[in-house]
Formats: structure tokens, C-alpha cells, sequence
């Protein structure tokens, strides 16, 4: 079924506008910040220890889409990420892969020459990323270009202005057209949470990506601070699981930006299987978009494999020199 | 008028220029060493004197410090040696302007009087001084021009080794801590110091001390608890680049041959603690030091250069 279609059925409307669409969103029951922030607070003190941490850290290291969107990515950047991702610890090759790496549209065909045949998707950002400020067709074009790189995932941000301009039609219209050119391509929409200052506001964003026909919901670009906290994953969990319980229809959802340790990604992983449930602790319905967290997991990992702590002179360094 | 309430202090730890409680939670109470009779005696007829509660670190708290002095070492070693000669001679200013702290924290730790703690803190200031004068110095004592048979000039300078652990003497609580401290910061590395087990408080002054001071936040990290529990993890953690084995002398539990072994995992450099064979023994801080210390904790940069006309 179409997303204006299904949209249509569950708005209970004849003709999808502005104001149905509005008026269900502005229908969704209002989060509680300050429960929705203890309750955050309070699954981030579960203490996970020997073998559970083990577990956590190898599902948290496949969770990953290992990212890097600098305007100073070289090809050999992107190479030697794609190269890590492959062999993430040299020391210990029992050591999993993570999900997918995170690069610019131009780069896919160079993460894709590198990846080979080895199971590790590519993900694109793409429709203007960070900022989203383009038209519509700048945007398609942007997500046909990613895809026919070969990208397997594609990550779109959505138009912010128009949906704080409460002008939601648009940012469907806009989601539902990218959806329509990824052909296979997953796709994950960026809210960017940290611009959308209210969690009523993040729980309708991801309502309305949903509705839209995102495959996955996703915090932020990585660009805007705040970017990924914990309270505001709670809120995007509910919404996928209150979604499933809707439509039948299971979406992802993937925090990116700010989550650094392996003590943090372990909270993320409290907070699925608290929220969402166990089905979603799976690198096909979760994911975390990082850079560094890979390095942090892998330092974990080496200190329970060997019983002393490690250090960064173990840990394979993946960005070339460009002197 | 009613007698005031004693204000019972319980001290944190010192790591990246802050004070965090221990991450475990715990703290264990510190007591005055027996003093005159009592000492030469050996009886224990009163009940020693509380001073107040140590935090009892924990091998997380030793890792959270090995992170701060890793992240603080480049900028420490980057600094002009001019510069941390001017950092460290600040410290021993603030010492000195601490004075009358340090000499009462010497005399309940080490059980001496008034006298001999007045001599021991001038004698730990005066060893800070000694050594901060060294920042500058010791690359032209240790390192030089070496004759090549070739074109070439060929200079070695020493340089900073990296990350230190360093476990304090046991019983020299502020004479020996200052004279192992300083001659492994002076040079550019950074410092994780196990205190002495009984006798933390002069190290906490010390950190006060360092946190008023100059000194960048994670150049020198103090760690108060159990050397035998803390101790092994430092010595097995890779990301630490030497390891100071002198206040395993006296202390309780601790094997400073199994140690050295963990220590050799990731090469790291040792200095054991005195005496010979497998006794570790005490050093005596009164006497003035040699460059031994500073020297254990250098790596050597050898560089060619083409001599052209």
C-alpha cells in the first residue's frame, strides 16, 4: 500500500491535508518531559556485567553504522574505514562487524569497491544533508545518485523549517517522494531532535516519518547539538512500538551522534529491550550511528578478552595521514 | 557555651584536575600513627587517633585516571620546558603557602614532632624546587652530539616516555611522594599516583595543592586506597608507559616480582623498587637525590641530518 493510502486509512480522511494531518499529530498524547527524563535516568542505572557485557558489546559493535561525513573525506578516508569495518580488531578476528558504514553520496561506489562482497551494507546521507534546505528535485536527484552508487541504505533528513512551520504535508510529501526513488534502498529519516526543541515535537516527527514510509527513524545528524540522548531515543522507541501495535508494520530506529562509550551504547541497548522489546535488539531494527564508539567496544572488548585494560596503541587507527 | 562539632573530613581522589568520589563508592578511614612512647613501645595501650576518610579507589578509578593523564600528556609534553619549569616552581609555592597543613598532615601520618615535620616539608619543598630547576637542564646533561662516520649531525635528545604509574612510598608519606612525583612530570610525562596506603592525607594536600596551582588538570592523578588491590591493574594496563615500583616496599600484599611481570606485557619500563634481591626496601628521601629518577622514565630521539655545504 502506497504511504498516502495507508495514511489516508489511518487518518480516517478521504483526502490527505495539511489540517488532517495536523490534527492527528497535535492528537498524539503529550510526553511527559520530566517522566520521560526519569524514566531514561533510571535505565541508565542498570549495572550489566561479565558474560551480559560481552553480549552487549558484541551486538553493540554490529549495531554500528560506522560513519564519517567530513567535507575533508578523501577516498583513502573512506578506505580505510570500510577496511576497519572488515576487520574491526586484527588481534582478535572473532571480533563482529559492524552493520553498515555511514559515508556521502560520492563515496559510496569507493566504500562499495572496498566492501566487496563482505556483508556490511552502505549507507548514504543524502535529499541535502545536514541542513535539508534544497528543493524537492535537488533532493530526489541527491537519493538517485546514492542509489545508483549502489548505496543499500539510504539516510534523508527531514525539511525541519517546514515541520517547526507546522507545514507537516510538506515533510510528508517530501519523505513519501525519497521513499518512492530508494527502490531497495532502506530508508532512514533523520529528525534531528536537537532542532526540534520538545519531545511532543520528536514523538510527531517520528509519527509522521513513519507514516511517511520510513524504514527507520533515526535522532540526528550528527552536526547539531544536543544529538542523541537517551530521553529523546525513549521517545522515538514508544513511537515505533505504539506503531507496531497500529499498523503491524515494525520500523528501526538508529541514534547517531554523541554516544561514545561502550558504557553509553550498553544504556541504548537497556533502553531497546525495555521499551521497544527484544525483537528489536537486532542490526536490522537498531542501529547506532558513531565514529568513535566503534574504538571505546573495541577497548572493552580486548580488556574482557585479556583481563588488562587496553589502550588506543592497540586499537587499529583508520584515517591516513594527509600530511 | 557548647563544644563545637568536629568537622570529619572524607577526601576524594585527584584525577583530571578534579575531585570525583571513588567510583566504587567506598572509603576507608585513616588513622595518626602512634607517636613517642607509644611508637617505641609498640603497644597499642590507646586507640589511635581517626583523622579522617580516605576514598578507597577502585581499578576503575585507576583506569578513569590512566584516560586523564593520556589525554593530558601531549599538551604537558608539548609545553616549552621553560614553561613547566615556571608550572612546577608554582606548586612548590603553593606548598610553601600550605606550610602549616603539611606539616600537621606529617606529623599525625608519620608519628614525628613538630620539629622534624617542619624540616621534612621544607625538605620536600626544597626537592620540588631541585627538580623543577631540571626541567630545562636535563636535555643538554643527557642527550648530545654523537660522532658519526658519515655527513650527517647526529643528535640525541631525550624525551618523555608517556604515562606513568607511580606508587608512592609507604612510609615517606610527603618527602619520598614529592621526590618520585616530580622527576617523572618534569619531563613531560604524566603521572598516576597510588598514595601510601596508611598515610594518604600529605598526598591529598599535595593534590589540593596541584589543583590551585598551574599544574594542567590530569598531569599528575592521585589515587588513595589499597596498594595491593589497585596496583596490579596499573601495572597490567596497556596503556600505561612505565611503572614506579618504589612504595611497594612495606606495602601490604603486594609481589613486586609478579608485578614486573604484568608490567612486561606491553614493555613497559620499570623501576624497581630499593634494596637487593627480592626485598624491596625503603630508600631514604633525606639524601639528595641523583638523576636516576628522571632518567628511568625518557625514551631517546636519535636524528640524522644531512651536513650539506
Amino acid at each position: 500500500m502506497a504511504p498516502s493510502e495507508r495514511a489516508r486509512d489511518l487518518l480516517g480522511v478521504s483526502r490527505l491535508t495539511n489540517s488532517a494531518l495536523s490534527s492527528w499529530l497535535h492528537g498524539l498524547p503529550g510526553v511527559d518531559q520530566v517522566g520521560c527524563e526519569e524514566r531514561a535516568a533510571s535505565l541508565a542505572t542498570r549495572s550489566i556485567k561479565t558474560t551480559s557485557k560481552a553480549w552487549a558489546i558484541d551486538t553493540a559493535i554490529s549495531m554500528i553504522d560506522l560513519t564519517t561525513l567530513e567535507g575533508a573525506d578523501t577516498p583513502g578516508r573512506v578506505r580505510g574505514l570500510a577496511t576497519k569495518a572488515l576487520v574491526p580488531d586484527p588481534s582478535d578476528p572473532s571480533t563482529p562487524r559492524p552493520a553498515a558504514i555511514c559515508v556521502y553520496g560520492d563515496m559510496v561506489a569507493v566504500a562499495k569497491e572496498t566492501l566487496g562482497s563482505a556483508d556490511i551494507k552502505v549507507a548514504a546521507v543524502a535529499t541535502a544533508f545536514p541542513s535539508g534546505r534544497a528543493s524537492l528535485p535537488v533532493k530526489l536527484a541527491d537519493t538517485k545518485d546514492a542509489v545508483a552508487a549502489g548505496a543499500d541504505e539510504i539516510d534523508m533528513v527531514i525539511d525541519r523549517g517546514a515541520f517547526l512551520a507546522g507545514d507537516y504535508l510538506t515533510v510528508f510529501r517530501q519523505i513519501a517522494d525519497v521513499k518512492a526513488v530508494c527502490g531497495d534502498a532502506r530508508l532512514k529519516v533523520i529528525l534531528e531532535t536537537g532542532e526540534l526543541v520538545t519531545y511532543d515535537n520528536v514523538r510527531r516527527a517520528s509519527w509522521l516519518s513513519m507514516l511517511a514510509g520510513g524504514d527507520f527513524i533515526k535522532t540526528s545528524t550528527g552536526k547539531v547539538s544536543p544529538a542523541a540522548t537517551l530521553p529523546v531515543t525513549l521517545v522515538m522507541l514508544e513511537a515505533v512500538r505504539d506503531w507496531r501495535d497500529t499498523t503491524g508494520d515494525m520500523v528501526g530506529v538508529k541514534p547517531a551522534g554523541g554516544i561514545r562509550t561502550s558504557k553509553d551504547a550498553i544504556r541504548f541497548l537497556v533502553t531497546v529491550n525495555e521499551v521497544a522489546g527484544e525483537e528489536w535488539l537486532d542490526n536490522h531494527w537498531f542501529r547506532f550511528g558513531a565514529s568513535s564508539l566503534l574504538n571505546d567496544l573495541l577497548l572493552q572488548r580486548q580488556r574482557l578478552r585479556t583481563g588488562a585494560y587496553s589502550g588506543a596503541d592497540y586499537i587499529a587507527d583508520d584515517s591516513p595521514s594527509l600530511y | 557555651m557548647s563544644a563545637r562539632v568536629d568537622v570529619r573530613k572524607t577526601y576524594k581522589l585527584y584525577i583530571g584536575g578534579k575531585f570525583p568520589r571513588s567510583e566504587s563508592g567506598r572509603s576507608y578511614e585513616v588513622y595518626a600513627a602512634p607517636t613517642g612512647a607509644a611508637a617505641r613501645r609498640g603497644s597499642s595501650s590507646r586507640p589511635p587517633t581517626f583523622l579522617a576518610n580516605a576514598a578507597q579507589g577502585s581499578r576503575k578509578d585507576a583506569r578513569d585516571a590512566v584516560v586523564a593523564a593520556r589525554k593530558a600528556q601531549p599538551g604537558w609534553a608539548a609545553a616549552t620546558a621553560y614553561n613547566r619549569g615556571q608550572v612546577l616552581y608554582r606548586v612548590a609555592e603553593v606548598m610553601e603557602s600550605r606550610r602549616a597543613q603539611l606539616v600537621q598532615d606529617v606529623r599525625n601520618s608519620e608519628g614525628v614532632g613538630a620539629a622534624q615535620a617542619e624540616a621534612t616539608v621544607s625538605a620536600a619543598i626544597d626537592r620540588w624546587v631541585w627538580y623543577a630547576g631540571w626541567s630545562d637542564k636535563f636535555t643538554q646533561v643527557l642527550g648530545g652530539l654523537n660522532p658519526v662516520a658519515g655527513p650527517f649531525f647526529d643528535i640525541s635528545a631525550p624525551e618523555a616516555t608517556g604515562v606513568v604509574a607511580v606508587l608512592a612510598p609507604q612510609a615517606s608519606s610527603l618527602l619520598g611522594l614529592v621526590s618520585v612525583v616530580a622527576p617523572v612530570i618534569v619531563s613531560g610525562n604524566t603521572a598516576v599516583v597510588l598514595t601510601s596506603e596508611e598515610r594518604p592525607l600529605p598526598a591529598i594536600t599535595l593534590a589540593e595543592c596541584l589543583a590551585t596551582s598551574d599544574v594542567p588538570g590530569g598531569v599528575v592523578n592521585i589515587i588513595t586506597g589499597r596498594t595491593a588491590e589497585v596496583t596490579p591493574w596499573l601495572a597490567s594496563h596497556r596503556d600505561v608507559n612505565a611503572i614506579d615500583l618504589t612504595g611497594a616496599a612495606g606495602a601490604d600484599g603486594v609481589d613486586w616480582g609478579g608485578l614486573e611481570l604484568a608490567a612486561a606485557d606491553n614493555l613497559k619500563r620499570v623501576r624497581r623498587p630499593g634494596g637487593t634481591g627480592t626485598e624491596a626496601v625503603e630508600p631514604d628521601f633525606t639524601a639528595t637525590p641523583d638523576l636516576s629518577r628522571l632518567t628511568a622514565f625518557l625514551e631517546t630521539k636519535t636524528v640524522w641530518h644531512p651536513k650539506g655545504r
